[in-house]
């Protein structure tokens, strides 16, 4: 087969996917950008108006800086819980045990369930009448009465951090083992040969060569978290006083609740501008820190 | 050092493995495994005790953590609930399988496009196909809403299978690649041999090889499509057309501002089902995409 054929073949096959990422991603992306310097309206509209969404951005939506504020609290203290108890639970369960394989699984369950539904079952169970996980506090007299936790922005933060940890920690998890197991098995028994201890191995051998993994995962956790919404819009509605909004709720807000589709792209660029560079420089800084 | 010695001592450092060597310490973590195993399983369990309570039941103060009785009163609610329980499953299982169909039909032929021809220009056009990884979709739902209302997506099954589908499109790809590139060459050289042409060679010799891939993939379109929540709120605006997490929000909301728990309870349960059950018969794949899709 001559090789100006093979090269047409080859695009024949990655050529429907291709058009559709063209038609769905790429194109769109371009409206998003057009659309951020129009008036664009669900009700019509979309007359150019240059940078003006812009200007407002920086000058006249405060709620917005509040909710990206809120959204990078959230990010800032969820993140290290969920890598944190992630990396314990593996190395809890990293060996090939029964009863530890059992408990992997178990643990990895909830992230196969959805965000929205687990949001729900959490709010049920946080409900200061009905909520299960309340009464288990007050009888284990951990609280005293049943907590009201979605009347005060801080609890209401620290009851969607507990729902999406027990959501989504075994996450981190399965992919920590994964990392601790390919650890090859001379090495570890090196150290174990020299004498080192359980903790002198977690922190010289099993912490530096499962950095890579850990540092991919804590960058796909945090963006995931900087663009938080089901567990918001469901558990806490933005409130109160709408001190709860994340900058995607406060986006869907603009864009589909008062109708502001230019005014919501703007937004948009400007989230996704703030995410990108701030993973940029989490992969600059991981490529410098972890050469592999 | 002598050998005999350097081996006990290997022996013994492979009989301790990860943690500590004596069987206390074992069985302590393995209390400690069952334990938490247990606070994992609870939030689920008793959304199911709450379900099978009766309708007073569960919306009782103080709550009780054991149903009383059983009833299927709550599953007999939700499956009456609005337009019926089975619209909205049904609306959420038809966009599933078209994303799953998008999915399969667009990735499985670029991976194997990827994976057996090599041209110039190939590696720039992987990555405008990992490009949905580094837009959030969140940010494009905005202009993709505004196409499929021009074009008549809006509102349809299929506007928001394709929605899923980009969510899935990068992952997919990667992995069908892999998958392909993992099948020897050889096979396909002696498929020359005996006369097949490229798409012959594909269909029949290299497709049925890397099937766990394409399970894989399917799976991971099923479990992200049956979850999905915010396209699907913005996409679909007919009561008749919602997916079931979005039901379930509403089935939240309730009449007259009293939550009916015992239903959402069951609502709850309905909707965990399918992606319990596919990751309980079908963990193997499941785990191994996971890893594949993102350690490497």
């Amino acid at each position: 087969m001559n090789l100006g054929r093979r090269n047409l073949l080859g695009l024949a096959y990655m050529a429907p996917a291709l058009l559709f990422v063209a038609v769905f991603v790429l194109y769109p992306f371009g409206q998003l950008i057009y659309t951020s310097f129009t008036d664009a309206s669900l009700l019509g509209g979309g007359k150019w108006v240059g940078a003006a969404n812009y200007v407002r951005i920086f000058t006249g939506d405060p709620q917005f800086w509040k909710a990206l504020w809120f959204t990078l609290k959230y990010t800032v203290i969820i993140t290290p819980v969920l890598m944190g108890l992630g990396y314990a639970l593996a190395l809890l369960t990293a060996q090939n045990d029964r009863v530890l394989q059992f408990a992997r699984g178990v643990i990895f369950m909830p992230v196969v369930i959805g965000l929205g539904t687990s949001s729900l079952l959490w709010f049920w169970l946080f409900d200061q009448q009905v909520g299960l996980f309340d009464k288990a506090l007050v009888d284990l007299h951990i609280a005293n009465s049943m907590i009201v936790w979605f009347t005060n922005a801080d609890w209401a933060l620290w009851a969607v951090i507990i729902s999406v940890t027990w959501k989504v920690v075994g996450f981190g998890m399965i992919l920590f083992v994964a990392a601790i197991q390919s650890i090859s098995r001379e090495v570890v028994e090196a150290s174990q040969i020299d004498g080192a201890g359980y903790w002198q191995r977690v922190s010289m051998i099993y912490a530096p060569l499962t950095l890579r993994t850990v540092l991919l995962v804590t960058l796909i956790s945090a963006i995931g978290s900087m663009l938080a919404f089901e567990q918001l819009y469901i558990m806490t509605g933005g409130g109160p006083r709408g001190l709860t909004f994340t900058s995607v709720y406060w986006i869907y807000q603009s864009a589909f609740i008062k109708f502001q589709l230019g005014y919501g792209s703007a937004l948009a660029i400007v989230l996704t501008a703030i995410i990108t560079i701030a993973a940029a420089i989490q992969i600059f800084l991981t490529s410098r820190s972890a050469p592999q | 050092m002598t050998d005999a010695a350097l081996s006990t001592r290997v022996a013994a450092a492979r009989e301790e493995r990860v943690v500590g060597s004596n069987a206390g310490v074992r069985y302590l973590l393995a209390a400690i495994a069952v334990f938490i195993s247990a606070l994992m399983l609870a939030p689920v369990v008793l959304s199911f005790f709450a379900s099978i309570k009766s309708k007073a039941d569960a919306s009782a103060t103080p709550p009780t953590y054991l149903p009383h009785s059983f009833s299927l009163e709550n599953y007999r609610n939700i499956l009456d609930y609005q337009a019926g329980l089975w619209t909205y499953v049904g609306n959420s299982l038809l966009v599933a399988a078209l994303a799953i169909v998008l999915v399969v039909a667009l990735a499985v032929p670029a991976g194997y496009g990827l994976a057996r021809f090599r041209f110039r220009g190939k590696e720039v056009l992987f990555l405008v196909l990992l490009l949905p990884l580094m837009i959030p979709y969140q940010s494009l739902l905005i202009p993709i809403y505004m196409m499929f209302a021009k074009i008549g997506l809006a509102n349809t099954h299929i506007g928001l299978a394709i929605i899923h589908a980009i969510l899935q499109i990068p992952f997919s790809i990667y992995l069908m690649r892999n998958s392909f590139e993992g099948v020897p060459k050889e096979l396909e050289e002696a498929a020359v041999v005996d006369g097949g042409n490229s798409f012959q060679l594909f269909t029949r010799v290299a497709l049925p090889l890397v099937l766990p891939g394409v399970v894989t993939i399917a799976l991971f379109a099923f479990i992200t499509s049956w979850n999905e929540f915010l396209a699907a709120l913005i996409v679909m605006n007919k009561e008749t057309l919602f997916t079931v997490p979005v039901m379930l929000v509403s089935v939240r909301t309730g009449h007259l501002g009293a939550v009916d728990w015992g239903s959402l309870q069951a609502g709850i349960i309905v909707s965990i089902i399918p992606c319990v059950l596919i990751y309980v018969f079908l963990q193997k794949y499941y785990v191994s995409g996971l890893l594949s899709g993102a350690v490497k």
